[in-house]
This record gives C-alpha cells, sequence and structure tokens, in this order.
C-alpha cells in the first residue's frame, strides 16, 4: 500500500487535540512549554473537563499560555499564581484549578507564595516547569541554575560562594502536610512525555478529591538561554540536569490506598 | 503483527526544531533542504518506513504533526 493511501481519517492515530487553539506558540523552536501545554490539554480533553478547568498563568516565557489552552484562565502577577489558585479554588470548589510556572517565578520571586499554598494544603494542582534558567528576560542565572551552569549573569559559570547553591524545592514541599502528589517529569522522549502526561492527569484528579496540593515539576530545557540546538538541549538536560533534579514520584499519599 | 505509517505535517507551522528527527526509531523523519516562509528547514518524511508509532507527533512542541497507521 502506498503512503499516500494510509491517510485515510479511519487510519488516523493522533493528531493535535481541539484544545489547543490554531494560535501559533510564539515559544523558540523546541522548547519544552510547547510540548507540556499540549499535554495539559490532551488530559483536559480526555477528563472532559474543559469548562470546569482554570488555569493560572504565570510571568515568563508561558505568561501566553491562556492563548494556546482553550479554557478559562487568570493570568497572575509574578510568582503569584499560587495565591491567585488558592482564591479561584476556594470560590469554586468544585473546579479544577492548576497553575503553570516557570522555576524563576515559583522559586525565586514567588517562594513565599508557593510554600504557603503547600503548608495550607490548597487543592490545586501546580505544573512547574524547571529549565534551570529564566528564559523569557534573556537567560539569567535562576535559583535552581546548576553549579557551574553558565547563564548571562553566571559567565563564568556558577559559583557557590558567590551565587548560592541551587534550589531543590520538591523534596522541600514533600515535608509539608498540605502536599499530596509530587513528582518529577521530564518530555524529551515519547515515553517520558507520556508518563507526564499521567502524572497531570493524577495531580487534576488530586485536586478535586480534598487531598491536598499537587505538584508536577517537570525538567526542562531553555534551549535559547541554555545556547544548544534543542536536540543538544535535552541531551544536555539528561547528563547535567537530571543528576540534580531525579525524574519520579516523591510523595503520594494515596499510593496503596 | 506489524503495522505500516504515514505523517502528515503542517510545514508552514514547523519550526526545524529537530525533536522529531531525534525521536523516530525508523530515520523516517528529516528536516527538508528547502524551508518554508518563515525560513525554518520544516520536518518531512522519508521513505517507507514509517511504523505509525506516533513519537515525532507526540514530543513536537507546535503539534504540526498528524499520524496515520494501518495493520499489515
Ligand atoms: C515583578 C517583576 N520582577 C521581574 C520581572 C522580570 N521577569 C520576567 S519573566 C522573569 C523570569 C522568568 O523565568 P522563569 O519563571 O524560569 O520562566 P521561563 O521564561 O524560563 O519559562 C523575570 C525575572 C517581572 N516581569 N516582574
Ligand atoms: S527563551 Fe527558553 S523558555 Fe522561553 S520560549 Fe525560548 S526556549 Fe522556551
Ligand atoms: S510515526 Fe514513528 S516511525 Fe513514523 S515518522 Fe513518526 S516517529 Fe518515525
Amino acid at each position: 500500500m502506498n503512503i499516500e493511501d494510509i491517510k485515510k481519517p479511519e487510519n488516523l492515530v493522533y493528531s493535535k487535540t481541539p484544545l489547543l487553539t490554531d494560535a501559533v506558540m510564539h515559544y523558540c523552536p523546541g522548547c519544552s512549554h510547547g510540548v507540556v501545554h499540549k499535554l495539559v490539554a490532551e488530559v483536559i480533553e480526555e477528563m472532559g473537563i474543559q469548562d470546569k478547568t482554570v488555569g493560572i498563568s504565570p510571568v515568563g516565557c508561558s505568561v501566553f499560555a491562556y492563548n494556546y489552552i482553550d479554557i478559562d484562565w487568570q493570568q497572575a502577577a509574578h510568582g503569584r499564581a499560587p495565591a491567585l489558585a488558592t482564591a479561584v479554588k476556594r470560590l469554586n470548589p468544585e473546579k479544577y484549578v492548576f497553575t503553570y510556572q516557570g522555576d524563576g517565578d515559583l522559586c525565586s520571586i514567588g517562594t513565599a507564595e508557593i510554600i504557603h499554598a503547600c503548608a495550607r494544603g490548597e487543592n490545586i494542582l501546580v505544573i512547574f516547569i524547571n529549565n534551570g534558567i529564566y528564559g523569557m528576560t534573556g537567560g539569567q542565572m535562576a535559583p535552581t541554575t546548576l553549579l557551574g551552569m553558565k547563564t548571562s549573569t553566571t559567565p563564568y559559570g556558577r559559583d557557590a560562594k558567590l551565587n548560592g547553591f541551587p534550589m531543590v524545592i520538591a523534596p522541600m514541599i514533600a515535608e509539608l502536610d498540605g502536599t499530596a502528589y509530587i513528582t518529577r517529569q521530564s518530555v524529551h522522549t515519547a515515553a517520558a512525555a507520556r508518563k507526564a502526561k499521567a502524572a497531570i492527569r493524577k495531580g487534576l484528579e488530586y485536586s478535586v478529591k480534598g487531598v491536598g496540593l499537587s505538584f508536577v515539576e517537570i525538567v526542562a530545557t531553555c534551549n535559547s538561554g541554555w545556547k544548544l540546538s534543542p536536540v543538544e538541549a535535552n541531551r544536555w538536560m539528561v547528563e547535567n540536569m537530571f543528576p540534580k533534579y531525579p525524574i519520579g514520584d516523591i510523595k503520594d499519599v494515596l499510593k496503596d490506598k | 503483527m506489524a503495522f505500516k505509517g504515514a505523517i502528515d505535517i503542517d510545514k508552514e507551522k514547523c519550526k526545524g526544531c529537530a525533536v522529531c528527527v531525534a525521536n523516530c526509531p525508523t530515520a523516517s523523519i528529516q528536516l527538508s533542504k528547502m524551508v518554508n516562509n518563515k525560513g525554518y528547514h520544516y520536518a518531512e518524511m522519508v521513505g517507507e518506513g514509517c511504523i505509525g508509532c506516533s513519537s515525532c507527533a507526540i514530543v513536537c512542541p507546535d503539534s504540526v504533526i498528524s499520524v496515520y497507521r494501518i495493520k499489515i
């Protein structure tokens, strides 16, 4: 059978979910944000909760997430997404409420908001994109930047004496009784993306069970900020980010229940 | 059971990041020599080896790939 004969509607096995709008994403070629957006959209479509989901977009490259996923959104001041999500969820307890935040947004200016939302046990999902850098503003050091990693503000590499040590937030919040599910995933291969999608789904499901806050960290790339090609950035992430931010579940209060 | 596949690529939306190329198990996708209207070398299917596994489409940040699959 020739290729054109295979391309029939009845043979279609994968295509863009209708929950992603037709807007062309403003992200750099190969940026992890686009893959994570797609996974979020697919989960919401599969769960049939398009009109029951509210996203909170951050300040950072993903500020325009509301242009791409066709659900209700609010856009928070820098780092304040967990505070805004708290209000949205408490006023609309039946809704699925999630924040989508970068590491500059969540681990730097927004550290207080995320830690207190976790301590309060807000029933929301936090999707945390850890690319180890401030992408939007031109690749400055973030709290999550690895030691030795070059950024525009650490041109000779991050030095612990001068710049302190990387912030590893997931195990910190795992200590708090208000968190229900904490996991680290990635989206650089199809297998990894499938696992990340299952984690996002679990986090959204937990958010209406009243068990506390779910936190899905995606160890990601910012190939523009890292000054690598998208494929090289994925390789660099596996070699350098994964040892510091290992993939896998950190906490799951409903496991085996 | 074996599968044969085919992909469609929205070439004007493709940004030529090549993440799909690195993820294809059968080397059935590559960047074209031509560029699209934005100047990107877009992804294109090559040869007859595609098995319709969807790996390329799943990792595509811009969701420009559709996948078709038949049993043979
Ligand atoms: C109050 C305030 N301080 C600083 C900034 C500048 N700023 C914009 S985005 C950003 C950090 C973005 O990094 P991250 O959250 O990691 O997201 P990415 O762009 O990497 O996805 C900063 C510091 C701002 N917009 N507002
Ligand atoms: S600057 Fe980095 S995080 Fe922002 S869109 Fe480009 S690759 Fe993605
Ligand atoms: S569907 Fe699978 S085999 Fe076919 S081009 Fe995509 S990655 Fe390669």
